[in-house]
């Protein structure tokens, strides 16, 4: 009972703020409810038993990615009526790739069948006598090395791209060198001169 | 199953009451402090100036590099957390598959470091 | 009477009396950590003063002891003051999120064996998450406040906390591999027996000298904690000489102590989970009579104090950082060492128990 109103309260916020997601006039406040989504998302991931992956999409899409898409949106100069102008001319490709994206979804609701033996062959999150997190980790590394080391390989990618995309030095900045500093020596940069008294330093 | 949720709803009925808790602050103070805005008192706050512009700017690219390489490394963190259950049955190929792993994303981090990703000028 | 208070409670719905039970645990557990909270804002404050050789609070109550209430007082019936270019609702949602994040965070924390809200199997991914939730408070406080020196503020802090979450991530792996668990109980079970098993000396691992390791991840813990909850050294996102107060600048009254309240409770948490982590947790220094006659929560208590109390003097002893010290100490020294030590860390564990488990 209790888990079928948590499903199904869970289940209407995430529709409801991906929803506004889309409908949201202000873009912060359209990755704010991004947010809510996920949120509902990770609850509703704890309601099957998968406890990791239901912490793991708080700790990543909402505490990681969630924060780049924050930075991008607020630094955004938003024209609304600038945004208004373009909706009709793009109304006509928008609502193609819409319609056919709801008959997916609509397809995969009603007209999806599955084989008899689908259900014998799903994994439970939660195996007798083992944590969800534990029976995980008996498989991603050792029987699923190879989609495991490929996510590393996917990883390696992002970072070099990310730097190429984004790094640009500026010039004339001056930076802290510990090496230099720290090297530094006093014969360097003092010079004791015994001065005459009434001659200054010439 | 249940057992594993019934340790989760204390979390939700907490998240309830921390939610009124704080929402009961506010209320209070709304209820029982004075509230008489005028133009000088809810202007921003400037040193003394009047804003010139609006106050949210464009700010360095180099915020976004720190976001992204965060995203990254947190997913390395991420990989890192179910891996202690193999660890600590003593499998000895686990340890060496997250070496491999590790080492790629070493490889990644030594570029950044080489590339001046990491210094904050 | 007993009996018929009993009689009474059983005949009610199962469904009821557990939701009851529940809700009176979390009270019992709220209300003292909020008290205790106000005489832990008094010692940070007594604490600074002490080292600047001033007297600090203490008119209101005996030696001031009762200034957290006088304070709280003040602050709810002083104006809210809501900028004219703010965005209203996320202006008051902002405070709200940061109290309440930090306070659902303490549902996992085990205080002594069995008193703990929630015992979910997860529970360190589960601090993991929700403690890298908070730096959205900040960044919608200072968003919404329309205002410079709050966007700046919140800007700088977004980066810092970012940048040093991953090395905490790191380090959290490093202590969890040495007691295979994820549940913050078990991991405080493991470190009984005495000072000697706390994961900070972890002399039971021998012969291998795991507190190399260990210690050095200690301080590291520390130092990111002091960064991750901006306090100083590392208070940048709200330096005064620079940015008057960062994020806060513009809000006033009780949304501004929800930012408070919210901050002290993730240093306290901080400290809660250096305890928890690597000091055996509820766990008496030694097994024996006089030190096991001292209730479990008391030894936790005094942990977390003394924690809380090396907060205090590193925010009145040590000068701030600048930015890119910061950055260059989480990315170039924290990140790597705390790498490097999740990696041996792994081996000596694996191959230990790969021998003591015969393969």
């Amino acid at each position: 009972m209790l888990q079928a109103a948590a499903f199904y309260i869970f289940s209407a916020i995430a529709v409801f703020s991906a929803l506004m997601v889309v409908f949201a006039k202000n873009p912060v406040r359209a990755v704010l409810f991004l947010i809510l989504a996920f949120f509902s998302a990770a609850g509703l991931f704890i309601l099957l038993g998968a406890e990791f992956l239901a912490m793991i999409l708080v700790i990543v899409y909402v505490g990681a990615v969630a924060v780049l898409f924050l930075f991008v949106v607020m630094m955004l100069d938003i024209d609304f009526a600038e945004l208004k102008a373009g909706f009709a001319e793009n109304a006509i490709v928008g609502g193609a790739v819409a319609s056919v994206l709801a008959l997916v979804l609509v397809l995969s609701g009603f007209i999806w069948v599955d084989a008899n033996s689908a259900q014998a062959n799903l994994a439970a999150p939660t195996p007798e006598g083992v944590s969800n997190v534990a029976a995980l980790g008996a498989l991603i590394y050792d029987r699923y090395v190879l989609f495991f080391q490929l996510a590393g390989l996917v990883l390696l990618v992002a970072m070099i791209g990310a730097i190429v995309l984004t790094l640009r030095h500026r010039d004339g900045v001056k930076r802290q060198d510990m090496h230099k500093q720290v090297n530094r020596k006093r014969e360097d940069s003092v010079e004791i001169v015994d001065v005459e008294p009434g001659e200054g330093i010439g | 199953m249940d057992a594993l949720l019934l340790e989760y709803l204390p979390i939700l009925i907490f998240l309830g009451i921390a939610t009124v808790l704080g929402l009961a602050f506010m209320v209070a103070a709304f209820v029982l402090a004075p509230s008489d805005p005028d133009p000088e008192k809810v202007s921003t706050y400037e040193c003394g100036f009047n804003a010139f512009d609006d106050a949210r700017l464009k700010f360095d690219v180099r915020f976004y590099l720190v976001a992204i390489l965060f995203i990254i490394f947190d997913l390395e963190v991420a990989f890192l957390f179910p891996w202690i259950f193999p660890i600590f049955e003593g499998n000895i190929f686990a340890f060496w598959s997250m070496a491999v792993f590790l080492a790629v994303l070493t490889v990644g981090f030594l570029y950044e470091w080489r590339k001046g990703a990491l210094d904050w000028e | 009477m007993f009996t018929a208070i009993a009689n009474w409670w059983g005949s009610l719905p199962a469904e009821l009396t557990w939701s009851l039970a529940t809700i009176g645990q979390i009270m019992a557990f709220v209300v003292p950590l909020l008290l205790s909270l106000a005489f832990l804002l008094l010692m940070d404050r007594k604490v600074w003063a002490a080292v600047q050789m001033r007297k600090g609070p203490n008119t209101v109550g005996a030696f001031g002891l009762l200034q957290s209430f006088a304070d709280f007082i003040k602050f709810v019936v002083k104006e809210i003051v809501v900028p004219a270019g703010a965005d209203r609702p996320l202006f008051l949602l902002a405070p709200l999120l940061t109290f309440v994040f930090a306070f659902i965070t303490w549902a996992v924390v085990p205080v002594a064996p069995g008193w703990v809200i929630s015992d979910i199997n997860v529970g360190i991914l589960y601090i993991f998450a929700i403690s890298s939730l908070g730096v959205y408070g900040i960044i919608i406080g200072g968003w919404a406040s329309n205002s410079k020196y709050p966007f700046l503020g919140s800007l700088r802090s977004a980066a810092q906390m970012v940048s040093y979450e991953v090395s905490i991530g790191f380090i959290l792996v490093t202590v969890l591999l040495m007691a295979g668990t994820m549940n913050l109980s078990a991991l405080v079970e493991a470190q009984g027996g005495g000072f000697w098993n706390w994961h900070v000396l972890s002399l039971d691992m021998l012969p291998w000298p795991t507190f190399l390791i260990t210690i050095p991840m200690f301080v590291i813990f520390f130092i990111s904690a002091l960064a991750e909850t901006n306090r100083p050294p590392f208070d940048l996102p709200e330096a005064e000489s620079e940015l008057v107060a960062g994020y806060q600048v513009e809000y006033s009254s009780t949304p501004y102590l929800l930012f408070m309240i919210g901050e002290y409770l993730n240093i306290v948490l901080m400290c809660a989970l250096m305890t928890v982590l690597f000091f055996g947790g509820w766990h008496a220094p030694f097994d024996f009579a006089p030190f096991t006659w001292v209730p479990p929560v008391f030894w936790f208590a005094i942990k977390v104090v003394f924690f809380f109390f090396m907060f205090a003097m590193v925010k009145a002893l040590v000068p701030r950082y600048r930015y890119d010290q910061l950055m260059r100490l989480g990315w170039k020294i924290f990140l790597p060492t705390s790498l490097a030590a999740v990696f041996v860390m792994g081996a000596i564990v694996v191959y230990t128990r790969n021998a003591a488990l015969g393969g």
